[in-house]
């Protein structure tokens, strides 16, 4: 297996810069690690994960889909696109890269969405397995396992460096590309880092919540949950846990007036909001415990039954993190189907 | 379905026609002169004054007019006010068409039609209507109830009165306002009654649209005179910003009612939590 020692890691870094734009996480306070451009110096987090997910890179939290220029009663209608440059994002997590496959389901499925589409060809996934999974992790319970991470490329940090494997086409050629800047070297460390993160996932206090319960076609069993009520009264409606999700994907489409034209431009959006789904002639949703439910039911009910069972959700434990009631998705998950 | 279907076209808007006091009547061709749009009956498009906002509407006009596209809107928010103000010769942008359509040319064909609307409900069921009367022999007797709160609130009062009341090919219309009025000698009520009033035998396919409540007291009446759920159509309306499933907003159970409706037969209505 190839093997870069961790001391020359600037040196893959250098190479992989050369070819295309290397996005790396970055500790940007104490507590907080975002995505940064590597260049020359650039420390990497030694976090878990960043603070926002990664879907950024593909799904940015704003962008521009048109543009208009308006004279008398005319209107001139312009694609604002650019060519997307080739980019990789290095020490994307087992459950972000998750997240990149079921915003797939929604931005990919017909018609494609070619913003996101675009993106995604143009970007190298660059996984970096888990080694030391927090105990806000349950990316296990969505079958997802954080020691073997999927994406183009991943590595895998062991014996004072990173075993590196090529996943996918697209993986192999950046790899093929970089040059003679990997070593050679029998892959059991590796496989002994792996065995050793299992184990501590094994441990994690959330690993195991059960997930059985949920899936497509239990919407009957859950949408009258008693349990919706107390769950959701203390939520604020801040929205937060929606835009840190890595597979939240709800977005609005405004339009700005600049003075010269108008920007019509897409931004996230929450279920959470009371507004998201109110229109002229009213609001489907009046009440705070029905936009809580709606987020819950999609991940966990509606979306699997859309996407052959699979959960919108993939344990990252942001929302955990994130949430300033300490509210989450495995409260809801123990709660629901439980008595009062 | 246009490929870069975030991003809309240019439409003209070449007559404004006022209905009633809040609704008004919008034809659109592309800059080229031609439909810019092609749609099936009961599919929307979104509508926009760049800078005002985007919206979903039906398009009221049948596919088989082959000149324009007709929006039928009401006045009821920000943009519908903004395009209440327009006149002739404005340009503005459409994109779409979106969402299913009415089973025209497979469960209707062949059937007898019953067609109940209320208010600006007409807007969605008058592209059927239409498109039903021009492929006439493909279908059996159709019953048009449509209601309002006045005549004046009837959309398309000359067209139903001029047109449909006029074709003799076995075309029922029934009209119906909620209240007495001085120069109306037609039925008084509202539509749910007069519906059971009428008293229609169940071998028919009804189309229902109008509002909630309206939807709601009818459907019961026609379960009462024997209807299944499996024959009768409705449409939805929900709040939509992309039209293509995707930004979540018009979610109700496993379905987007931009994709997936907006038409929906009652029993598959039924399955969907009580949420639109």
């Amino acid at each position: 297996m190839k093997y870069i020692a961790k001391t020359n890691l600037e040196q893959f870094f250098e190479a992989a810069s050369k070819k295309l734009n290397v996005y790396v996480p970055v500790d940007t306070d104490g507590t907080n690690s975002a995505y940064k451009k590597w260049k020359s110096g650039t420390k990497v987090s030694e976090k878990l994960h960043t603070t926002r997910s990664a879907k950024d890179f593909f799904f940015p939290q704003t962008e521009n889909l048109v543009e208009f220029k308006m004279t008398d009663r005319k209107i001139e209608i312009i694609d604002p696109r650019r060519e997307t440059e080739d980019f990789a994002i290095f020490g994307v997590r087992a459950c972000d890269v998750r997240s990149f496959s079921i915003l797939d389901k929604v931005f990919l499925a017909e018609p494609v969405d070619t913003y996101y589409k675009n993106r995604r060809e143009h970007g190298v996934i660059i996984s970096m397995a888990c080694r030391r999974p927090e105990e806000t992790c349950f990316c296990k319970a969505f079958g997802i396992d954080a020691s073997a991470p999927e994406g183009d490329v991943v590595f895998t940090e062991a014996d004072g460096g990173y075993f590196i494997e090529a996943k996918t086409e697209k993986g192999s050629a950046f790899v093929d590309s970089l040059g003679d800047i990997f070593e050679d070297r029998d892959s059991t460390p590796a496989e002994a880092a792996q065995a050793k993160t299992k184990e501590i996932i094994d441990l994690l206090p959330l690993s195991n919540i059960d997930t059985a319960k949920f899936g497509g076609g239990k919407t009957e069993e859950f949408w009258n949950d008693k349990n919706w009520a107390s769950l959701s009264e203390a939520c604020i409606a801040c929205g937060t846990c929606t835009f840190v999700c890595p597979t939240c994907q709800c977005y609005d489409i405004k339009d700005f007036d600049t003075g010269h034209g108008v920007v019509r431009f897409r931004t996230w959006d929450s279920c959470m909001y009371s507004d998201f789904t109110k229109m002229a002639h009213g609001n489907n949703r009046l009440t705070q415990k029905e936009r809580f439910r709606q987020r819950f039911m999609h991940k966990l009910v509606y979306f699997p039954e859309n996407n052959n069972g699979e959960f919108g959700c993939v344990g990252c434990g942001r929302c955990l993190a994130s949430c300033p009631i300490s509210m989450n998705i495995v409260k809801v998950m123990k709660t629901l189907g439980e008595e009062e | 379905m246009n490929f870069e279907t975030l991003i809309p076209v240019v439409g003209v808007v070449t007559d404004v026609r006022v209905d009633t006091p809040d609704i008004k009547n919008f034809r659109v061709v592309g800059r080229d002169g031609k439909k810019p749009i092609i749609h099936k009956p009961g599919q929307c498009a979104m509508v926009s004054l760049p800078g005002i906002g985007e919206a979903m509407f039906s398009i009221t006009s049948s596919p088989t007019n082959e000149e324009y596209l007709e929006f039928e809107i009401k006045k009821c928010g920000c943009l519908t006010n903004w395009l209440h103000m327009i006149e002739p010769g404005q340009e503005i942008t459409v994109r779409g068409p979106y969402g299913n359509a009415f089973p025209v040319d497979d469960e209707f064909a062949g059937h007898d039609l019953l067609i109940i609307a209320g208010g600006v409900g007409m807007a969605p069921v008058r592209s059927v209507i239409n498109y039903c009367r021009h492929y006439r022999d493909r279908y059996g007797r159709i019953d048009i109830v449509y209601g309002a709160r006045s005549k004046e609130d009837l959309a398309f009062y000359d067209e139903i009165v001029n047109e449909w009341m006029n074709d003799d090919r076995d075309v029922h219309v029934h009209l119906t306002i909620d209240r007495e009025q001085e120069g109306w000698d037609g039925h008084v009520g509202f539509v749910p009654n007069y519906v059971k009033e009428l008293g229609f035998d169940t071998n028919k396919v009804a189309v229902l649209c109008g509002p909630p409540i309206m939807i709601k007291f009818t459907l019961a009446g026609l379960k009462e005179l024997g209807f299944e759920e499996t024959q009768i159509y409705t449409t939805l309306e929900l709040k939509m910003k992309c039209g293509i499933g995707k930004c979540g907003r018009c979610n109700v159970g496993a379905k987007y009612v931009c994709k997936d409706g907006p038409v929906f037969r009652m029993d598959e209505l039924s399955e969907l939590p009580d949420e639109y």
